[in-house]
């Protein structure tokens, strides 16, 4: 097989080879945006039972090219309120920030390229990984000052809601990838690729197990945890509500057209397909082949892992559209909830419990320590679980409504009554009736539907 | 001059071109903006200087958090197109104790270095930092996460405070 030797491959391609990196990985961009947003068109088509995008090429294959190049030849129209320069600023901000994080994402093993023996991989870092949570994090200030500059109001809750979504969601991004640096020893993007690369063995009571060596499979939790906030992270369905079109007409980008508008939508896949990419290096094996075809020698070698890499993305690329066809939005406060009151202390317990066992395994224990440790944890997690505070009784949120025609008491909400029966139209009969309270309705409804909103 | 000298000075106008600007523009988000440009220059020099993991750490959490905050504040409370007038700025004040804080620093380092070369020593990876913190510096470590803890639990209190 071969593997590369870390970090110790990087740095020597002659300047050729580097800009042919460059715009491989440029093109590979912009070919998987096109053909991510075909394939959620017609995978969320499938899932509503219609077709989807069919008329442009096979399958509709060119309908997302059609799409760009139409927009390409859009009227650009900018806000009169608009600050000029921000305004132009944002897109390109978020549209580097998206293209620079693949750059330390591993695509394969080295290989030869025109007699070079390289890495297909344009860059890598001892600290490469930070590098892709560097240029998400400054992917926010496209999508913050975009809001801000358009200089209208519902890009601008959009664009407050973005920053406090992203922000949130990449404090438990960061801590689930924790785990991953804490197993591999290592922040560069190939090294953990290696580390994956052979089965692990755990001794367990005495027993010698062989377990996969993807994080995915031994770093569970993180592995969830890290899927959940990367969905957080760029805003998609169901945690899509900087855009919800529903409340905000398009969120931060509405005020924007054209080409701007172009580079948004580009943005937000690239960043998907970056944020799944990220996924696949840390959890899921990077380029190496999964099981069953690890048992072919071949599999791991020369330009094959190409096709593992991106048939693992397609299959990321898959859940996220999966998601979007099958959760609705989540309303804020239940996702801020989500994110800091669940995803957050179960990271900081996870990591905890991991370090403990690195350590227990490291300093090599003798049976009866180890034993002790072991029983003491579980004797502490037992006392937390059953002295743990009960959760709250949870209020009878629905129920029959009370005579006022509300659920929850006075101050509930008002509800019109179950059997209602429809008035008959004041303009069907010859001479006009006077509607009385029983037949429009209950009491309550009239009066506090402003109140409601 | 090395190439790092060079870079050194350039990225060091830079910084303090755009430090200038913070206090100087009438604008109160482009004043978060060229606060950006500051952090980032800081962030470069420390890429110069070879410490790796600083550097991206201080994109990461000045960048990605502190100053996003910061905007996100303004723009929830006003985030006014435009320039504005009423920004309340003590001028002279402001001058006095910016010039006393550079002079007073730039002397202390002149002072304790003088023409002393350093060599750079190694690159300041992620082991060599984790080394010196949590063996060498765990203490002040240790207290700097529990101000923290401090500042924010105070914060909690004060934004509840009106409920009651």
């Amino acid at each position: 097989m071969t593997q590369a030797d870390g970090l110790a491959d990087f740095g020597h391609d002659p300047w050729w080879l580097i800009l042919a990196k460059v715009l491989a990985v440029f093109v590979f961009l912009l070919l998987m945006t096109i053909f991510a947003i075909w394939y959620e068109r017609r995978v969320v088509g499938r899932m509503q039972v219609r077709p989807g995008p069919n008329r442009n090429g096979p399958f509709g294959l060119l309908q997302s090219l059609a799409d760009g190049l139409k927009l390409i030849f859009k009227e650009e129209i900018i806000p009169r309120t608009a600050d000029r320069v921000v305004y132009f600023l944002a897109p390109v901000i978020s549209g580097v920030c998206a293209f620079t994080a693949f750059a330390v994402i591993p695509f394969g093993p080295t290989v030869s390229i025109f007699g070079h023996r390289s890495p297909l991989q344009l860059a890598d870092l001892p600290v490469a990984v930070l590098v892709v949570l560097a240029c998400s994090s400054i992917g926010v200030y496209g999508i913050v000052l975009a809001g801000w500059a358009s200089g209208s109001t519902y890009p601008l809750l959009g664009a407050l809601r973005s920053s406090a979504q992203m922000i949130s969601y990449e404090v438990a991004m960061g801590l689930s990838i924790v785990a991953v640096f804490m197993t591999a020893g290592t922040m560069s993007t190939s090294e953990i690729v290696a580390a994956q690369a052979d089965a692990q063995r755990l001794v367990l009571f005495g027993q010698e197990i062989t377990i996969p060596g993807w994080y995915a499979v031994l770093l569970i939790p993180s592995f969830l945890i890290y899927f959940i906030s990367a969905v957080g992270e760029t805003n998609r369905a169901p945690f899509d509500l900087p855009e919800a079109e529903s409340e905000l007409v398009g969120g931060f980008h509405t005020e924007y057209s054209s080409m701007k508008f172009m580079m948004f939508y580009l943005a937000e896949y690239i960043n998907m397909i970056t944020i799944s990419g990220l996924c696949v290096t840390l959890f899921l094996g990077g380029w190496h082949a999964p099981w069953p075809l690890t048992l072919w020698s071949g599999a791991n070698s020369g330009w094959l892992p190409l096709v593992w890499f991106t048939a693992k993305l397609l299959l990321l690329l898959f859940v996220f559209v999966w998601l979007r066809g099958t959760l609705p939005r989540l309303r804020y406060d239940q996702f801020m909830r989500l994110g800091w009151k669940v995803l957050l202390p179960v990271n900081l317990a996870w990591i905890v419990m991991l370090a403990g066992i690195k350590v227990i395994q490291r300093e090599s224990l003798d049976g009866s320590v180890r034993t002790t440790i072991i029983a003491g944890v579980a004797v502490v997690l037992l006392l937390v679980v059953t002295l743990w505070p009960a959760a709250k009784e949870p209020e009878p949120m629905l129920g029959m409504p009370d005579p006022a025609g509300r659920i929850g008491g006075a101050d509930g909400f008002p509800l019109p009554p179950l059997d209602l029966q429809v008035p008959p139209s004041p303009r069907a009969m010859p001479t006009p009736v006077p509607a009385t309270a029983a037949d429009t309705g209950s009491d309550g409804a009239e009066d506090s539907t402003g109140e409601e909103a | 001059m090395t190439v790092a000298d060079v870079l050194l000075t350039a990225i060091g106008a830079v910084v303090v071109g755009s430090a200038l600007l913070v206090v100087t523009t009438r604008h109160i988000v482009h004043a978060g903006l060229w606060l950006v440009v500051t952090l980032t220059g800081v962030a470069a020099l420390y890429l110069v200087l070879t410490a790796e993991l600083v550097a991206w750490v201080q994109i990461l959490l000045y960048l990605g958090a502190v100053v996003v905050l910061l905007l996100f504040a303004v723009m929830l409370t006003r985030a006014p197109i435009g320039a504005r007038d009423d920004l309340d700025r003590p001028r002279w004040p402001g001058v006095l104790v910016g010039l006393g804080t550079a002079g007073s620093l730039a002397a202390l380092l002149a002072n304790a270095y003088r023409w002393d070369k350093i060599e750079l020593p190694a690159a300041g990876t992620a082991e060599r930092i984790g080394e010196h913190l949590f063996r060498s510096w765990v203490l002040p470590f240790e207290l700097v996460g529990l101000l923290l803890l401090a500042a924010l639990i105070g914060a909690i209190a004060l934004s509840r405070s009106g409920d009651e």
